[in-house]
């Protein structure tokens, strides 16, 4: 059936899963028929150790995703964003709590659903803002679209349009970890139908053959554009393909920012103590359509609403703040006033940013030469007319002498 | 100082500048314990250890992949296509995220794609092809062919140096057919300069790699029996393009034939003849005209081979035709 959704952690399987919320009839004991990935009981698992103050600022980042994208749909009405718009809308907590498994020093690479991730990462809003409105001070001056930019000093790298391309190149960046005996991992992210391409396959085959200190993670949220996931692939689950790699492979319920956070945490501290490549299977659901022209005519009727009803991963993380952390009202409206003004203060910035120059375009394909000179005919183009076109005097013996002079 | 293969020549580069910089390392498939297919990285393994020759899955991806992310981290990996035909396999990776890699997100790319190219050696459709055409139109990268085994290891080492994707085409016809002394000291070639491979005044063969020497013999073919002075230029890079070179040759001789291995179609034999015609018409005598491989996929036999590739003999009548235009 189309858009039929494959459970949540739902079914019995080989593969260790840390799932947090009690939806899921899988190994809620931590105990895991996969000896390599083994998930710690629930007082020790890794977020046990997170301080009040750090689970707080889960909240933040969640909500701050959320907000942002908000804003970006307003821009988007308003005809201000130049491209599609993307949308995360019910993925915070999986990129989010992946995300903050990392150290600063620690590269990942984002998906189009991980604009949490990068925040985290140290992205800001105005960056995330310039960007789809094509600014000439954007992260990439206007070359680029939405979430894909980067930058290796702050952890993340932008990624492209061709899905699975990533894993690869994050193989890459962690091969030059481990040959430089560097203490980093690299963490990339990928969705249900990049899984099912030849870039996929060899990136993570690579790492996993040179035990790279890679996390692969397979951000599960039921669709590639409309592709439901039961005609992406004949495996029951995707974490099952750890198992080809012969790497350990982990599924957790992605709406549940505590458990993502284990589930990465895990498979970090494993990559870091020289244990090679971990594929995780988060289990989230896209509200939202591919982008925002999308209509979602494909998707069963009622399913986009009992997800957005049941299982929110910031409705279900504030209850979680408020019975299991103490967290008051005062404080959660707190954060979120604080969400607010750096939303409000950033769309001010950037709306009042300049669109890039045209000539801009011409500079940077190489290191060198440095600048592209502009085609003879292209208007303007007088001010730098290649030395080997001649648009003045064409046609005549003496100015092609002086041209060629 | 003892002549030396073009393959030997390129093993010679690869060697120097591993230990010039510790940053340069090697990826492909079979390129360690068994040296290569064709023995490029013979030896390397012995001598730099498996930590820098990295014998990899049949992953032209996953090769090229991991060779841009460790490009962005600052190293100089030098990657293997076991033959160049199946760097199609990497096309998507090398041309939507390298080529694109330092413009989108001023991510930089240093590496080399490597790997033994072209035909005239019986290997049928998938062990002949010269594919260079394709990343030629690719903004981003950088491609070189070199001719000769001087050529070979100039090149090779100024890839390497070179701060993005560079693509080395190796003939794998000149691997063992041809020798040279190496010129002493550090022997780098720059990327983008054509070389005068022989001096002329009539007619200019403009070429690259294996039909430099086909373009050699043709030349001194019609010096004798016509009394024809040809000029033979070498591209040695095909992007960029020496631009300078090519209309200098058309302005001495102002007959030019280009001759190319690779298809017709789209070959760079089109845009080169584009190029003297937007800025230096008014110095041709005659029309520009090419000499290249028919448009078919390479065959096997040696009576079909020989006939789909450009010979001599094609090269020698098309330089009287342009004379006597």
């Amino acid at each position: 059936m189309a858009g039929k959704r494959k459970g949540v952690g739902n079914r019995e399987s080989g593969i260790a899963t840390a799932t947090g919320n009690g939806r899921s009839k899988s190994r809620e004991d931590g105990k895991t028929a996969d000896s390599r990935f083994p998930i710690p009981d629930s007082h020790q698992r890794p977020s046990a150790g997170l301080t009040r103050d750090q689970k707080l600022d889960l909240y933040y980042w969640m909500r701050l995703t959320r907000s942002l994208e908000e804003r970006l749909v307003a821009l988007y009405r308003q005809t201000k964003v130049v491209g599609g718009l993307f949308r995360s809308l019910g993925q915070e907590a999986d990129a989010v709590g992946s995300a903050y498994a990392l150290e600063r020093r620690d590269i990942l690479s984002p998906l189009i659903r991980n604009l949490g991730s990068m925040l985290v990462k140290g992205a800001t809003p105005v960056e995330i803002l310039r960007q789809y409105m094509a600014k000439g001070d954007s992260p990439t001056r206007g070359r680029e679209l939405n979430i894909h930019f980067g930058d290796t000093d702050r952890g993340f790298i932008g990624q492209i349009s061709p899905l699975g391309d990533m894993v690869p190149v994050m193989a890459g960046v962690t091969l030059t970890f481990k040959m430089r005996k560097q203490d980093r991992i690299g963490l990339v992210y990928v969705g249900d139908g990049a899984t099912s391409t030849g870039a996929f396959h060899e990136g993570i085959n690579f790492a996993a053959v040179q035990r790279l200190p890679l996390v692969v993670i397979v951000e599960n949220n039921g669709y590639a554009y409309s592709t439901p996931i039961d005609k992406q692939t004949a495996a029951t689950q995707f974490v099952d393909k750890a198992i080809g790699y012969g790497i350990p492979g982990a599924q957790a319920d992605g709406n549940d920012v505590l458990a993502v956070y284990d589930v990465t945490k895990t498979a970090v501290d494993r990559a870091r103590a020289g244990g090679g490549v971990t594929l995780v299977e988060l289990m989230t659901y896209r509200r939202k359509g591919h982008a925002e022209h999308d209509n979602q005519s494909y998707v069963p009727a009622g399913e986009i609403e009992r997800w957005a009803a049941e299982n929110d991963p910031i409705d279900r993380y504030l209850v979680v703040l408020r019975e299991q952390c103490g967290a008051t009202d005062d404080e959660i409206q707190a954060i979120d006033a604080r969400v607010v003004s750096v939303v409000d203060e950033a769309t001010d910035i950037a709306e009042r940013s300049a669109p890039p120059e045209a000539l801009d375009a011409l500079v940077g394909v190489y290191a060198d030469p440095p600048v592209e000179r502009p085609l003879w005919f292209r208007e303007g183009s007088d001010r730098a007319v290649d030395a080997h076109e001649r648009p003045e005097g064409w046609g005549t013996w003496q100015a092609s002498r002086q041209g060629s002079a | 100082m003892a002549e030396i293969t073009y393959l030997e020549a390129l093993r010679e580069a690869l060697v120097e500048e591993m230990e010039r910089d510790p940053d340069v390392f090697c990826m492909g498939e079979d390129i360690g314990a068994y040296g290569g297919a064709f023995k490029v990285t013979d030896g390397l393994l012995s001598r730099f250890g498996e930590g820098r020759v990295i014998d990899t899955p049949i992953s032209e991806i996953g090769i090229v992949g991991a060779a841009a992310g460790a490009g962005h981290m600052g190293m100089r990996p030098v990657v293997e296509m076991q033959f160049i035909d199946f760097i199609a396999n990497a096309y998507d990776i090398l041309t939507n995220y390298v080529a694109t890699a330092r413009y989108r997100a001023f991510l930089p790319c240093p590496m080399v794609v490597r790997g033994p190219s072209g035909g005239y050696v019986r290997g049928g459709p998938f062990h002949s092809q010269n594919p260079e055409a394709g990343f030629v139109h690719t903004p981003g990268l950088k491609v070189v062919y070199p001719a000769t085994a001087e050529d070979a290891k100039g090149l090779m080492k100024a890839a390497i140096r070179d701060d993005d994707c560079v693509l080395l085409f190796e003939h794998k016809y000149l691997y063992r057919r041809i020798k040279a002394e190496m010129p002493a000291g550090d022997h780098v070639v720059p990327i983008g300069k054509a070389r005068v491979a022989r001096d002329g005044r009539d007619v200019s063969i403009i070429t690259y790699a294996a039909t430099v020497w086909k373009a050699l013999e043709a030349a001194e073919q019609v010096e004798r029996e016509d009394g024809l002075s040809v000029e033979v230029i070498d591209l040695r890079s095909l992007a960029p393009l020496d631009d300078e070179a090519i209309l200098a040759t058309v302005r001495k001789t102002n007959r030019v034939l280009i001759v190319h291995e690779d298809t017709r179609t789209g070959g760079i034999a089109g845009e080169i003849t584009a190029r003297i015609n937007e800025s230096c018409f008014e110095w041709l005598d005659a029309p520009v005209l090419r000499v290249t491989a028919h448009d078919i996929p390479l065959p096997y036999a040696p009576q079909l081979e020989d006939y789909v590739l450009p010979q001599t003999s094609d090269i020698v009548r098309a330089v009287r035709r342009l004379a006597a235009y």
